[in-house]
């Protein structure tokens, strides 16, 4: 892999102010790598930290997200387990419960389900079971989403089954940038986090800075990617470059589309999102989720809580059908395209 | 006992060094831990299979005066539970599932606290860390995985196979047979043996799983299982509190020197119901109950130490003055135990803040 390194000025965006500070040295990365890079530093950083799954070692992972890991940190740090996801997630809690700090691989999203048990029942409950005794800091690390002409239970996005669950944070990035610190962030964090990686997304490249600052906030805002003023189109990890694609397209037509990246299903920043729908009156949330009670659904209402008297039209949602995820060749019919997401504003511009 | 030759019931095989009339059997490779259990050790044991006794009954009377929501009453496997909590050191950890309430109280965990969670005040009460007696986990069969997670750190820590008796240390799991058929315990085995976990699973075979009887969890003996995943196995006689002491001290004597998870079957016997919400006249025979009350574990060692001029009455007066004390303890702070605070319920969802339970907890967040 060719690593590019440039120099340039840039700003941090938070949700509510932009922090200038000097210009960081960015590499050029695929958000896989920029991943892998995040492992490699909290694996520097912590020794407490273990990476697990299955295909983690050697081989680098099925998407060589711990490519070079086992070689320089050895069995004893990043282990290939056996083949059952339930135990992957329950040895990990019992890991946590003497004090490591697991980063564990679901292989795919589709098989998250084994560890749904242990994810929800156990993971996210032991906490306020045991009354605070016990904190379990484990990320469970889930490549998900559709768009690689997988085969069936490849392609899936069940991040909203594990938002419904209290005591468990529930994450997606966007960006290699935003991988890189947001992992980070994820290793440091007390409490559980899904950390949902949108597989879609492992070869685009962006900037990362690899020496920036740990930003424990990140885990709990929305940031603004894009400004305008027309529409609010709220997206999260895959559908934000849709959304970004779908702002330029709009602009062509004279329309200023302004982007949200939640960046956090769980909790949900909805300071930032109704700062921005105030301004602009109007809100399209759009995720490769089904819609029918996705996080899509959530967002409206409360949107709609928060800025019922700015709202020029209501809240639509763009995503996937109330259907299993499809075959592959007709995937691209079902995810939610940019077509659809300018349908969706149009149709709010309607109003 | 049971005709079931070659079944999930099979006596043949069973570790026994106390007949049911209490007399003492030798055992070639057993004798050596049996030996570490003078009169006194003996009498330690005889008192704590009174006091979880007396704890049972008490609790179980409790929730009959609506005190407790709940109770899972454990009459019949004290010896189970006792011999194989006396083979613990300090250090080692404890998995129970929600009916070890007499592993708990030889851990030194506070009867009252034990019930916080049947009385529906707490969903746990005790601190696991203090007493290394983990939380009762209510999904049958989920804190397999996490005491082997926590056998595989022990490891990681340095903690096993030093030769420190001080210093080496292992995990005992405890569950039921019904939880054998769960996938996690499979899982659980398989995890702790390619990891050489110091681990002990102790399968309390009490014959029922709720309605269900063992036969319907399997066709073999459950220990049968273990060696095909690398582990060793050894089945016991669950009301025989001497053959639970030195097994375990056995299997943890091998856990702890580094050479990986044993599965110990105790064949026991449930004598109530699974829970004061369950009815066991609806799906057994007062025939067998009574088969197995004349097996009491209680009993067995009454006779061998009264056969052996071990238990005078002062003694005996003395643990009866104990159990009242410790029935007395129950009924009034039991009652004492308050209602937990309505603001109480918005602690320790998160160690960080969360931004929605943050809302609930101030009234700004769901209505």
């Amino acid at each position: 892999m060719t690593l590019t390194t440039e120099r340039h000025g840039a700003t941090v965006e938070r949700s509510d102010l932009t922090i200038e500070r000097p210009a960081p040295a960015l590499t050029t990365l695929p958000m896989a790598k920029a991943i892998n890079e995040a492992l490699r530093r909290v694996l520097v950083e912590d020794e407490r930290v273990l990476v697990m799954g299955e295909d983690v070692g050697r081989l680098g992972g099925v998407f060589r997200v711990t490519d070079g890991l086992h070689a320089q940190f050895g069995d004893h740090r990043v282990m290939d387990t056996p083949l059952a996801e339930s135990g992957i997630v329950g040895t990990a809690i019992g890991l946590a419960m003497r004090g490591y700090r697991p980063v564990v691989e679901i292989q795919f999203d589709g098989f998250v389900f084994p560890a749904f048990d242990q994810i929800t029942t156990q993971l996210a409950k032991m906490r306020y079971r045991s009354a605070g005794r016990l904190g379990l800091p484990v990320v469970v690390r889930v490549p998900y989403g559709g768009g690689i002409g997988a085969i069936e239970h490849h392609s899936e996005s069940p991040e909203v089954l594990f938002a419904h669950t209290a005591g468990l944070r529930v994450v997606s990035p966007s960006t290699p940038a935003q991988a890189y610190q947001m992992l980070r962030a994820a290793v440091a964090c007390p409490d559980p986090v899904l950390y949902f990686e949108p597989k879609s997304r492992y070869w685009a490249k962006g900037g990362v800075d690899l020496d920036a600052p740990a930003d424990p906030s990140i885990l709990d805002t929305a940031r603004v990617v894009r400004s305008g003023t027309d529409v609010t189109v709220v997206a999260y990890g895959p559908t934000v470059a849709t959304a970004l694609a779908a702002a330029d397209a709009a602009a062509d037509a004279g329309r200023s589309l302004e982007v949200v990246d939640l960046r956090t299903v769980s909790p949900l920043d909805v300071e930032t999102l109704a700062r921005s729908v105030r301004r602009t009156g109007r809100c399209v949330v759009v995720h490769e989720a089904p819609v029918l009670y996705g996080a899509g659904a959530e967002v409206a209402a409360r949107v709609t809580e928060e800025c019922f008297y700015s709202l020029q039209a209501p809240v639509l949602r763009v995503g996937g059908y109330h259907t299993p995820y499809p075959v592959a060749v007709l995937e691209h019919d079902w995810l939610p395209s940019v077509d659809r997401l300018l349908d969706a504003v149009e149709t709010t511009m309607g109003f | 006992m049971s005709d079931d030759a070659g079944g999930p019931l099979s006596e043949v095989g069973l570790v026994q060094m106390l007949t049911t009339t209490g007399e003492r059997v030798p055992h070639p490779d057993l004798d050596l831990y049996a030996a570490e259990l003078d009169a006194d050790a003996l009498r330690a044991m005889y008192r704590d299979l009174v006091l979880a006794r007396r704890f049972d009954r008490e609790a179980t009377a409790l929730q009959r005066q609506g005190e407790l929501a709940l109770f899972a009453p454990a009459e019949g496997q004290e010896g189970a539970q006792i011999g194989s909590a006396h083979a613990l050191r300090p250090q080692d950890h404890v998995f129970p599932s929600y009916r070890e309430h007499g592993v708990g109280l030889v851990r030194g965990v506070d009867a009252t606290q034990i019930l916080r969670l049947f009385r529906g005040v707490d969903h746990g009460g005790w601190d696991p860390t203090a007493h290394g007696f983990h939380l009762y986990t209510l999904v049958v069969g989920s804190h397999t995985l996490h005491a082997t997670g926590y056998a595989m750190g022990l490891a990681r820590d340095g903690l096993v196979g030093t030769g420190r008796p001080e210093r080496d240390a292992a995990v005992v799991v405890y569950f039921g047979d019904g939880a054998t058929a769960q996938g996690d315990v499979h899982e659980a085995m398989v995890f702790a043996s390619v990891n050489t976990a110091p681990l002990v699973f102790f399968c309390q075979n009490n014959q029922w799983a709720i309605s269900v009887p063992t036969t319907r969890q399997a066709v073999v003996p459950i220990a049968d299982r273990a060696p095909g995943l690398g582990i060793p196995s050894v089945r016991v006689d669950g009301n025989d509190v001497v053959a639970c002491y030195a097994v375990t001290r056995w299997a943890l004597e091998r856990a702890r020197s580094g050479l990986g998870p044993v599965f110990v079957e105790a064949l026991t016997y449930r004598m109530g119901a699974h829970t004061t919400s369950d009815d066991p006249t609806r799906y057994r025979d007062a025939a067998e109950e009574q088969r197995w009350r004349e097996r009491d574990p209680i009993d067995r060692l009454h006779a061998h130490l009264t056969a052996s001029g071990q238990l005078p009455q002062v003694f005996l007066d003395e643990i009866e003055t104990a159990a009242d004390a410790l029935g007395e303890k129950l009924r009034t702070e039991v009652r004492a135990l308050g209602r937990a605070s309505t603001s109480g319920m918005f602690d320790h969802v998160y160690a960080t803040e969360h931004a929605q339970v943050s809302a609930d907890a101030c009234g700004r967040g769901t209505r």
